[in-house]
């Protein structure tokens, strides 16, 4: 039963990186504007400007 | 006009393509759209050149009315490089990065606008937006284009940046949110807590006598897991503590500090001398629990400023006259004896002489009194007070900070004291509550000592531990938090929690008249009458040239319908009587109805009528009066009711008739009252003693704002404009003022029933723990149901209250 000891070791170290993932998104400034990057993801790349033009 | 318009009936209502107004005119039809003025037509086909027509699919009317546009000297200061400098991010000669705060930011189709700007000035590198701060951050190349036109661009799509020189906001601005170190606490604390949760079940569970080393090796993790949580998560509660007990006080973090050291330092000793799991997991689910209540407390209204001072009333920059001709100064530059050149309708910012023979002078801002004075040469004229008329040169006596203006700011009252916060409901019932745990850990020591010292030892640190305040700790937090978001979503928006409890205690409420009860802008006006499109554009050009009071307003109100004025000649303005001109051709007369009419007829209306003749034909009326707040009446008579209220207006007692109507007899009205006298009023009330609220909307209610115990601004547009305040009411929510004072009342309430509720839990804690009886286990259990059941107590109960009163 000694094999726990790593295991718990391991599942420590591995709670332990993603501990580290939360901080660091949060010093990046994930955490800053919740909302921008939920309406950002959904906006055409492309602007209709040709559709506009053929319309002058 | 290139649009001929439509004939639309009446009753039919219109709405604005561009900004979703009502059109109050006839529409202006371009494009198969409609739109109110020009200046909204005018975006729409910059965007539509653009292609960014995007911008109205993706929210409907998503755009910002454009009715008053600034003038095209309003940015002119970004030219200097003094206060360009201020403003830049970063630069590198040849890139350029700025921050700038909109207001206007609400929707995501402002999003996407502001990101494409590239598309709209193309030496735009990028822009991008955070929208929780209301903040755009451009780059751009600053060899193609200056930061005047970035600024002007922004400001002609209806974003206007609102610029600010004031260091301290710019670097707090600057500066990582104040809740990125709460985060990380709050991360850290959840993290250590279930991973300890985790290792501690196999205790509860039961080990094998020959797993020993097991057991160990958990103590051991659950120590170094329970190490970030005592000294990174919870050091603020020490720090207050500390704080707290050096000023000679005690305030909730003292109990709470001391239930935590006593779980540590026990846990610590069992763990490594006693052989036992220690009460680590309970002590890691109090931190987490304890820091989701302050992160709940700590929710604000960042966008919204409650701290502006008197600066960000001012200009940013002024004309200084120097050998002959104009520069831009910004205005903490300016010192006695500079001659500063004021132009139509800017603000003097700091008290002088008038060198220029005559000045008209508008100290709506300071007084609240609208019209006008006249000055001569030689007069001293106060800061705060606007031009009216061609520009005058004025030699500054004092420095901006010392002016009578701004003098207010240096008040006593503005240095806010930090004991406020010891009075809080909370604090108050710590000191007892440490006191008495204190008395019973004792007594449970002395009572277990003849027995045996270490059960004595136990008893003594159980108690503190089992006494921790946690549910006590959370209900304020969760309670007030709740009730500042459901107030914030009613339209009252609050600086800090600490607000609500204030407001429940007050028991006088003072009103400012101008801009709170009535309209901030000039008053409603009424066309009696119809008219063509070309004779009100002939009015409007006539009223322009009349410095009258109801001229201007008359002007001002057609001056969202028209920007370019006709060539009127003939003018002539008869004293008591009116105007008359000639407008292509045409004669016009505006005026008293003795002027207009051949036979004086006289109609008795409320407010102030001014009749029009053309050709000597009477054509109809206009009537301007001051316009009160929907409901003013009935709020006014439901708050008469269950408060003491006064009245303190700045200016001439002439609506002394109209507002006698509106409140109760018995209720206090002082006329021409200045800034410092309306202060003085709010603190002589608190010294006999009430609790006062001060309503007001601007600058000159500022000090009696900052000296009463709850100071609520009301503004029409709560983003970019309202004075220093506790607590900012949107203008439309006017209507539910004695709903949010009820509702802070309830809110007590509901802190008290949670505070009953968490003694319960106290109680049937402490039995255990006197006998010695406080297991792990029990302490593991009892700690998380206390205080989630809180929680939801409080939660439901607001909710509860909020709805009943109808304000979710």
């Amino acid at each position: 039963m000694k094999i726990i000891i790593l295991l718990i070791s391991i599942s420590v170290v591995v709670a332990i990186v993603f501990l580290i993932a939360f901080l660091w998104a949060m010093k990046s400034g994930q955490y800053e504007d919740t909302y921008g990057p939920s309406v950002r993801m959904l906006f055409d790349d492309n602007i209709k400007k040709d559709e506009n033009k053929t319309e002058k | 006009m290139q649009t001929t318009l439509p004939k639309k009936p009446v009753a039919e209502k219109t709405y604005c393509y561009h900004c979703g107004d009502e059109c109050l005119f006839e529409p202006i039809l371009a494009h198969e759209k409609h739109f109110c003025c020009e200046g909204c037509k005018t975006v729409y086909e910059l965007l539509q050149d653009n292609g960014l027509c995007d911008y109205y699919e993706l929210e409907k009317t998503p755009g910002l009315s454009l009715k008053q546009p600034k003038s095209s000297e309003a940015y002119e200061f970004l030219d200097e490089e003094v206060i360009s400098k201020k403003l830049i991010d970063f630069t590198d000669g040849k890139t350029t990065k700025v921050t700038f705060y909109i207001p206007a930011i609400h929707c995501s189709s402002c999003l996407w606008l502001l990101e494409n700007l590239p598309r709209l000035e193309s030496s735009v590198i990028s822009s991008r937006v955070n929208f929780v701060k209301k903040e755009l951050t451009i780059a751009f190349q600053q060899d193609n284009v200056s930061l005047r036109k970035i600024v002007e661009l922004l400001a002609s799509i209806g974003y206007a940046p609102l610029i600010t020189l004031e260091d301290e906001a710019k670097e707090q601005r600057k500066a990582s949110s104040p809740n990125r170190k709460l985060y990380a606490q709050l991360g850290v604390a959840g993290f250590c807590f279930g991973n300890t949760m985790l290792l501690s079940f196999p205790e509860y569970l039961g080990f094998d006598g020959d797993e020993e080393y097991l057991k160990q090796f958990v103590g051991y993790l659950n120590f170094l897991l329970a190490l970030p949580v005592v000294f990174y998560s919870a050091q603020d509660y020490f720090v207050s503590a500390f704080k707290s007990l050096r000023k000679k006080f005690v305030n909730i973090d003292v109990p709470i500090s001391l239930g935590i050291a006593a779980l540590f330092l026990r846990s610590t000793y069992e763990v490594f001398l006693g052989g036992e799991a220690g009460y680590f997991d309970s002590l890691a689910g109090l931190l987490f629990f304890l820091l989701i209540g302050k992160w709940f407390q700590s929710k604000s209204y960042d966008h919204l400023s409650f701290e502006r001072n008197y600066t960000s009333y001012f200009p940013l920059a002024v004309l200084k006259w120097v050998d002959g001709a104009t520069r831009n100064i910004p205005v903490s530059d300016i010192k006695k004896g500079d001659i500063l050149l004021i132009r139509n309708k800017e603000l003097i910012p700091a008290d002088g002489i008038l060198i220029s023979p005559s000045a008209s002078v508008d100290y709506s801002f300071v007084t609240g009194e609208s019209d006008p004075v006249k000055r001569t040469q030689n007069d001293l004229l106060y800061a705060g007070g606007r031009q009216r008329g061609a520009s005058i040169k004025v030699l500054i006596e004092k420095d901006v900070s010392q002016s009578y203006l701004t003098q207010l700011w240096n008040h006593s009252s503005f240095v806010k004291e930090n004991e406020e916060q010891y009075q809080q409901l909370i604090n108050v019932i710590a000191r007892y509550f440490t006191m008495a745990v204190m008395v019973l850990a004792t007594g449970a020591f002395i009572f277990w000592w003849q027995q045996s010292p270490t059960l004595a030892v136990n008893a003594f640190t159980a108690v503190l531990i089992v006494a921790c305040p946690c549910a006590l700790a959370l209900a304020t937090p969760f309670t007030l938090g709740n009730a500042m978001v459901t107030m914030g979503k009613a339209g009252l928006y609050l600086k800090n929690t600490h607000i609500i409890e204030k407001m429940a205690t007050i028991n006088r409420l003072v009103f400012d008249k101008t801009g709170t009860l009535t309209y901030a802008k000039d008053g409603e006006v009424m066309l009696g009458g119809r008219y063509s499109d070309d004779e009100l554009q002939a009015i409007f050009s006539v009223t322009g040239h009349s410095t009258h009071p109801l001229s201007r307003k008359l002007h001002e109100h057609l001056s969202q319908r028209f920007a370019q004025k006709l060539s009127v000649d003939k003018f002539k303005e008869i004293e008591n009587k009116g105007i008359e001109a000639a407008v292509n051709g045409k004669a016009y007369r505006i005026g008293s109805p003795s002027f207009c009419f051949e036979e004086a007829q006289v109609s008795i209306t409320e407010g102030n009528v001014v009749y029009l003749a053309i050709d000597g034909i009477t054509r109809g009326h206009f009537s301007i009066r001051t316009k009160t707040r929907g409901g003013l009446k009935q709020v006014i008579q439901k708050l008469g009711a269950s408060f003491k209220t006064t009245l303190l207006s700045g200016d001439r007692s002439t609506e002394q008739t109209l507002m006698k109507k509106v409140f109760p007899d018995e209720t206090p009205m002082y006329f021409n009252q200045t800034p410092e006298m309306k202060l003085e009023y709010v603190a002589a009330c608190q010294a006999s003693g009430e609790k006062v609220m001060m309503l007001g909307d601007g600058l000159n209610d500022a000090g009696a704002l900052q000296q009463a115990d709850v100071g609520m601004a009301i503004s029409e547009d709560v983003a970019s404009f309202s004075p220093a305040s506790d607590a900012i009411l949107d203008a439309k929510s006017f209507e539910r003022l004695p709903t949010f004072l009820l509702f802070a009342r309830r809110a007590r309430q509901i802190i008290f029933i949670c505070f009953g509720v968490s003694f319960a839990y106290n109680i049937v804690g402490l039995s255990f723990a006197m006998t010695g009886m406080l297991t792990p286990l029990l302490a593991a259990i009892l700690m998380p149901v206390s205080s989630i059941s809180i929680v939801a107590l409080s939660t439901v109960l607001v909710r509860l209250v909020a709805g009943r009163l109808k304000l979710t």
